[in-house]
């Protein structure tokens, strides 16, 4: 059984996002990537599937520019049995995203029993990926998944719902899943791992050679812009009981004619 | 020539170790500080991650760390909390002596067990009476046919109550200070061993700290490292790999002062402002940043020279000495810029300080360093 997991490399949720000059896209230069937190869910269903399943082999593949490959090697580390990177700009949509894995997939010549990624990358937040994943491979697909079973080629999966209800979904083989937090606690790459990482195999692509262009581009970024400065709030002096009625006069006029939410 | 990069393997054994510092051992710090509980199911998820036993070599079944790396690991950890990592860089200076002394079959048998499982051992050289003079300790350790005899007391050694094997200085022959002393490997089910009371002690209270009586212990002939009378060389070249280490703990106690002192300061107002804009405080920041760059490069340097197989006893004392004075001053500093805040427990510079106090005294105190780097510089 072969297993992929889709995972993104995003910035370190500490980081302090800048816009580029020309406005098109954030700086990347300074930034720490990390793996994308809900990818990690991804990677580590992969491996307790592997776990039960000693024939099954789990392919990680990002796509992305090669600055620093860390995503993969922490899941190569974590215990992924090889990687496929391919090379791109960060600033692809989802669109030439989903279809660049889609033929990176097939390259490998393997016949996907099971794809899995996070839910969303915590950059762009788009939470398309997966989905137009599975319907350029005419895959059934369940998003947001916090529970897995899976017995042969039967998958009962679980998805959270408002109010914390449950949906449970029964799927075959192949399918593509995203996965939740909850749904299991992702391992640290343990430090003989990390070692024994960088002798398992890493594929490289370019976009252009999976035959992705600009022309599949949905989604021009056109401005990114750090969101206006929080004006300081104003504080009104109460605590005198007399004036307590005229204060609150004050601010419901306020209210109405300065924030206009009333 | 010169180049300050880490490998990627460096910067992923770095992340995975801070990882588990920042989730597993910061958030447990102060809990195991009031308590001084023995941290021991911490300790045991970081040999799965094979965060510990870092100085066994792969063809015993350890991961096959650099010296460098063992740095990086132990900053990592000593930033997680300093008690916790004294007992986790433990075993390190109690199997140190074999990897650098001990025949092969020696190794297999003693080292392999601490790859297998999570096992903990315990470095004994300190006496009651003698600490910084090493070179006069008592513990008697007599020829009796195929076995050695050993009798004396032993003293702040650590994780003593939980250890699964004692490596001992001892002494054919007092008369023959330095040349007289043995290191020997003991199990500690041997009769005759008495482990003493838990020691109440300033800082590093989760790591455990007993003394140790041996009364007629009979060890075989098979478990002295090195020939007799070669005690003291294997105990200097133990320190030359281990002072290294020690010099992280501090570097790692004094990041996270660092870092602490940095985002308070950007949030504590006072004069309406934050007290980062005062130039009192931004001093105190700039010669934290200044001592834990500096003494950063100095360790890198100290396991450098090891990796390379050249003398680093200089240079280890050098990062020794420098970055734990460095992390006393940087951790009271700490505590000065948190103020008030920073003398309650409610807040976590006031144990780093405690902690950092021991780094000036265990594995030759910071006088201990000068001296030796004297004697390097006068030979």
């Amino acid at each position: 059984m072969d297993i992929f997991v889709c995972i993104k490399q995003v910035p370190d949720t500490e980081t302090k996002v800048v816009p580029t000059k020309d406005g098109n896209f954030i700086e990347t230069s300074s930034i720490k990537w990390i793996m994308n937190p809900y990818d990690e869910f991804a990677v580590e269903q992969a491996l307790l599937v592997k776990a039960a399943n000693p024939s099954a082999t789990v392919t990680v593949l990002r796509v992305g520019s090669l600055q620093s490959s860390e995503a993969l090697r922490t899941a190569l580390a974590m215990g992924a049995d090889e990687a496929v990177l391919v090379e791109a700009q960060d600033n692809l949509d989802s669109y030439m995203t989903a279809k660049a894995l889609k033929i990176a997939i097939e390259k490998t010549g393997k016949k996907p029993a099971l794809i899995l990624s996070g839910k969303q990358a915590i950059d762009s937040d788009a939470l398309q990926v997966p989905q137009l994943l599975a319907q350029m491979l005419d895959m059934p697909s369940v998003s947001v998944i916090v529970g897995f079973e899976m017995s042969g080629e039967q998958i009962v999966v679980k998805r959270e719902i408002e109010g914390g209800a449950l949906e449970v979904y029964e799927l075959t083989t192949p399918c593509v899943l995203s996965c939740n937090k909850g749904l299991n606690s992702p391992r640290y790459a343990s430090l003989p791992g990390i070692m024994k990482a960088k002798k398992k195999p890493l594929t490289q692509h370019k976009l252009a050679d999976l035959g992705v262009t600009d022309a599949d581009r949905k989604v021009v970024y056109s401005a990114f812009k750090l969101p206006p400065e929080k004006a300081a709030g104003k504080v009104f002096d109460a605590s005198d009981e007399s004036v307590q009625a005229n204060v609150a006069k004050q601010v419901v006029g306020l209210l109405r004619t300065e924030a206009k939410v009333l | 020539m010169i180049n300050f990069a880490l490998s990627d393997e460096q910067n992923e054994i770095k992340e995975t170790a801070m990882k588990f510092a920042r989730n597993e051992m910061m958030p447990k710090a102060q809990l195991h500080d009031q308590t001084g509980e023995f941290p021991k199911s911490i300790i045991s998820k970081a040999w799965e991650l094979g965060l510990i036993n870092t100085c066994i070599p792969s063809e015993h079944g350890g991961v096959g760390f650099s010296h460098l790396d063992a740095t990086i690991i132990t900053e990592c950890l000593a930033y997680g909390c300093m008690g916790m990592n004294t007992s986790i860089m433990s075993n390190d200076l109690a199997l140190l002596p074999i990897v650098i002394a001990g025949t092969h079959e020696q190794k297999e048998k003693f080292l392999r067990p601490f790859t297998e499982n999570y096992n903990i051992a315990s470095f004994c050289l300190t006496e009651p009476s003698n600490g910084s003079d090493a070179g006069g300790i008592k513990t008697l350790i007599k020829e009796d046919g195929d076995h050695y005899v050993i009798n004396g007391q032993k003293m702040w050694i650590t994780n003593a109550g939980f250890a699964n094997l004692f490596v001992l200085y001892g002494t054919m022959d007092p008369s023959k200070k330095h040349s007289g002393i043995c290191a020997i490997i003991i199990e500690p089910d041997r009769a005759g061993i008495e482990i003493g009371k838990p020691e109440k002690k300033m800082g590093h209270r989760c790591s455990d700290t007993r003394a140790i009586t041996f009364k007629n212990v009979r060890v075989p002939k098979s478990n002295l490292l090195g020939k007799p009378g070669e005690g003291w060389k294997i105990a200097m070249k133990t320190l030359d790999h281990s002072r290294p280490l020690i010099a992280s703990s501090a570097l790692g106690g004094s990041q996270c002062a660092y870092d602490h002192s940095v985002r308070y300061s950007k949030e504590r107002i006072q004069f309406d402002t934050p007290i980062a804009n005062h130039q009192a405080i931004q001093f105190m920041l700039a010669e934290m940043a200044m001592k834990i760059e500096s003494g950063r490069l100095l360790i890198q340097k100290a396991a450098w020279l090891l990796d390379q197989g050249l003398p680093n006893t200089q240079c280890a004392s050098m990062a020794k000495a420098y970055a734990s004075d460095s992390c006393m001053q940087i951790t009271t500093d700490a505590v000065q810029i948190f103020g008030g805040y920073g003398y309650s427990p409610e807040y976590p510079v006031e144990k780093l300080m405690r902690d950092a106090k021991l780094l000036q005294i265990y594995e030759g105190t910071s006088q201990i360093q000068r001296l030796i780097i004297a004697r390097e510089i006068l030979r």
